[in-house]
């Protein structure tokens, strides 16, 4: 399974946290839009903690978090 | 010419009563742009590094920048420059709310608080008249009914005060305005104790300021509004979540510093977070004078209504002291506006302290009855009030910040702070960038001197990979370089998420009819950099200060995404000594020459 977590805004008419078969997804952009969230929304992307693209890769066991656009200081 | 400073400054003599009146050198000015520069400049070139900072001898300058009070984006911004009793290096504190403003519509780009009154005195301006008042009946009120009580006497007036730990001469005693605004670091509100003087209140006829050329400034602000309503980060992320919204990403990538550094991320992180501070507790947004983000929270705190914590003291409050109850990090938060206490210190002292605990330093009967346990509720509330009233000796001593607390228990490396002020909420050793700003910032551990975060893990302007370290100093350098024009020019930091130097170049040659361009503006910042350099020299600082905690340099992080990393500050440290033209943590006499600055001997 990927994990799949939801911050800020993108949490609005979703959940926190999805659980996602890994079989069924090929990249981080496959989540996205099967979450139907405008992949524009998404500003950060992590995949284990680290900056990813979009079009990078997810496997078993992957976190995945999903942030919109942060800043703060 | 007409610009946009007031061209007038107030000298105040607490040991006299003697109030003067004296002209802005406007070519001072020039060179150092206002608030944070202006005022390191005027207490350099008036010998102040030196003094004992608690002494009379100490100076107070209250300045504002020469965009204060204009039509200008976030244009609330005042500073507070002296010299630290926490750090003994030079301290700018800055702050928002409205009482800045105030000062500059009232007619005054600065005040220049000297000596120290027999008995607790206020200062109550009124446009052109300064009047030093008795003020033993206010001593020993919190800031919230301070506030209040000075408005019975001026109704109109903008109140700025310290609490009781100002008053106790806590070295993390913070100044207050506005009831929940706060020039919070490097214990500012001790050197205002000292002086027994327990508020500035203002009150000015005028509302505005006018600049150099008003059209062009509105042409600027009319660039800079449209920029700042297309930037996501300041017209969505901060309206709707305050700085809070970071407590998630940076415990995301396992950077949260976690019961005082001992880890660097908290499984109960989200509990903690600006949405469940939105979700569960705000009430609605706090805008600063000339605020067009608002980032500020008001939060509903068992029924009582008042400002609300940040990601600073959410973090320090939160995870660094193991604590996932929300509410009780708003009322110890609250509590730090009470008593005027800096909210990233004090809570960073707790932890430090619950380390102690931990590791049998400080004895259970030193506790009083509230053990200080990682997690506990009570203990960060309680311990919290405890130092702002100075209360138990355990509490005076904590009070005085956690460098000298861990070092009076033969601890001193359990203290995680940067010329004995606490470091923020980003762990270094994952965030390799931000470690030089950490070690290299005049005023000790902060982040606001170059906020290598937002590049390092916001993306803004371009993401860089946080891990490594290649071309970190130079970024670091502009970085704090353009932060020290901002800081200057009286504009908030958080501007700087959609506004960069052109921007600021407009709005500053609108003001005051300079012509600077962008590198012209970026070497006045080199050279604000520079001059507290200069300052800090002279008070006796040393290059190991220039250091980071051993804890970050040689345990590494153990768990979470960041597992492993420490902070390469010896691969850094030279290079960003190269790039500031800089040698053993001090400029080179060709580097102030072209930088027009003169050491003084």
């Amino acid at each position: 399974m990927i994990e799949v977590r939801l911050f800020a805004t993108l949490r609005e008419n979703r959940e926190k946290i999805y659980f996602l078969p890994a079989q069924d997804f090929h990249c981080a952009l496959d989540i996205i839009t099967y979450l139907g969230i405008p992949a524009e929304e998404v500003t950060t992307l992590l995949i284990n903690g680290f900056h990813k693209k979009p079009e990078d890769e997810v496997k078993d066991t992957d976190i995945v978090a999903l942030f919109p656009p942060v800043g703060g200081g | 010419m007409k610009t946009s400073y007031m061209g007038k400054m107030a000298r105040i003599n607490l040991t006299t009563g003697k109030i003067s009146v004296e002209a802005l050198d406007l070519d001072l000015a020039k060179k150092f742009i206002g608030g944070r520069g202006l005022g390191t400049a005027m207490l350099y070139e008036e010998g102040i590094a030196k003094v004992d900072p608690l002494s009379p001898e100490n100076k107070l300058i209250y300045i504002n920048g020469p965009m204060t009070g204009t039509a200008s984006p976030t244009a609330g911004r005042y500073m507070v420059v002296t010299k630290s009793p926490l750090t003994g290096m030079i301290a700018s504190s800055n702050s928002g709310g409205v009482w800045g403003a105030k000062l500059k519509y009232a007619g005054w780009d600065a005040l220049i608080v000297e000596g120290k009154a027999k008995s607790w005195v206020y200062i109550n301006i009124e446009d052109d008249k300064i009047e030093i008042l008795p003020a033993d009946k206010y001593a020993g009120m919190l800031s919230e009914a301070c506030d209040d009580a000075f408005k019975e006497v001026h109704p109109k007036a903008s109140v700025l005060n310290i609490g009781p730990a100002g008053e106790h001469l806590s070295l993390l005693a913070a100044i207050m305005n506005d009831k929940d605004r706060a020039a919070g670091r490097s214990g500012v509100g001790a050197v205002m104790g000292s002086k027994n003087l327990k508020a500035i209140t203002v009150t000015a006829s005028k509302n505005a300021v006018e600049p150099h050329d008003a059209d062009k400034l509105k042409e600027a602000m009319k660039e800079c509004l449209q920029i700042m309503k297309a930037n996501p980060v300041t017209s969505q992320g901060l309206p709707t979540y305050g700085t809070a919204i970071l407590v998630n990403i940076v415990n995301n990538i396992g950077t949260f510093p976690t019961n005082n550094w001992q880890s660097s991320q908290y499984a109960q992180g989200d509990d903690i977070s600006g949405e469940t501070l939105k979700d569960k507790y705000l009430v609605k947004n706090n805008f600063c004078h000339r605020c067009q983000i608002g980032c500020g929270r008001i939060v509903n705190i068992d029924g009582k209504v008042a400002g609300g914590p940040e990601y600073e003291p959410l973090w320090a409050y939160g995870g660094n002291c193991g604590n996932n109850d929300l509410n009780a990090i708003d009322k110890a938060n609250f509590l730090c506006n009470e008593y005027g206490l800096d909210a990233i210190s004090t809570p960073c002292t707790i932890a430090a302290a619950m380390e102690l605990y931990q590791r049998g330093a400080i004895k259970e009967e030193e506790c009083g009855g509230v053990p200080l346990k990682w997690g506990s509720a009570e203990a960060i509330v309680e311990w919290t009030k405890r130092m702002g009233e100075a209360s138990s000796p355990l509490a005076k001593l904590m009070a005085d910040g956690s460098y000298r607390l861990c070092e009076h228990y033969g601890m001193p490396e359990v203290s995680m702070s940067v010329k004995k002020q606490e470091m923020p909420a980003y762990d270094a050793r994952g965030i390799q960038g931000i470690g030089i700003t950490y070690a290299t910032s005049n005023r000790g551990g902060c982040h606001v001197r170059g906020y290598m975060i937002s590049p390092e893990v916001l993306g803004l302007p371009e993401q860089l990979d946080r891990t490594t370290t290649e071309g970190k100093a130079a970024w670091c350098k502009i970085f704090q370089d353009l932060t020290a024009v901002i800081d200057s020019m009286g504009l908030c930091l958080f501007s700087s998420f959609a506004l960069g130097a052109p921007q600021y170049a407009a709005l500053l040659n609108a003001g005051t009819g300079t012509n600077y361009d962008v590198n012209g503006l970026l070497e006045v910042g080199e050279r604000i950099y520079n001059i507290e350099r200069l300052f800090n020299k002279a008070a006796g600082m040393k290059p190991e200060d220039d250091r980071l905690p051993k804890r970050l340099l040689e345990d590494p992080i153990p768990d979470g995404p960041s597992k492993g990393m420490v902070n390469k500050l010896s691969v850094t440290l030279p290079q960003y000594y190269e790039v500031r033209g800089w040698k053993d943590a001090f400029p080179t006499k060709e580097t102030l020459d072209r930088l027009g600055l003169v050491e003084k001997k």
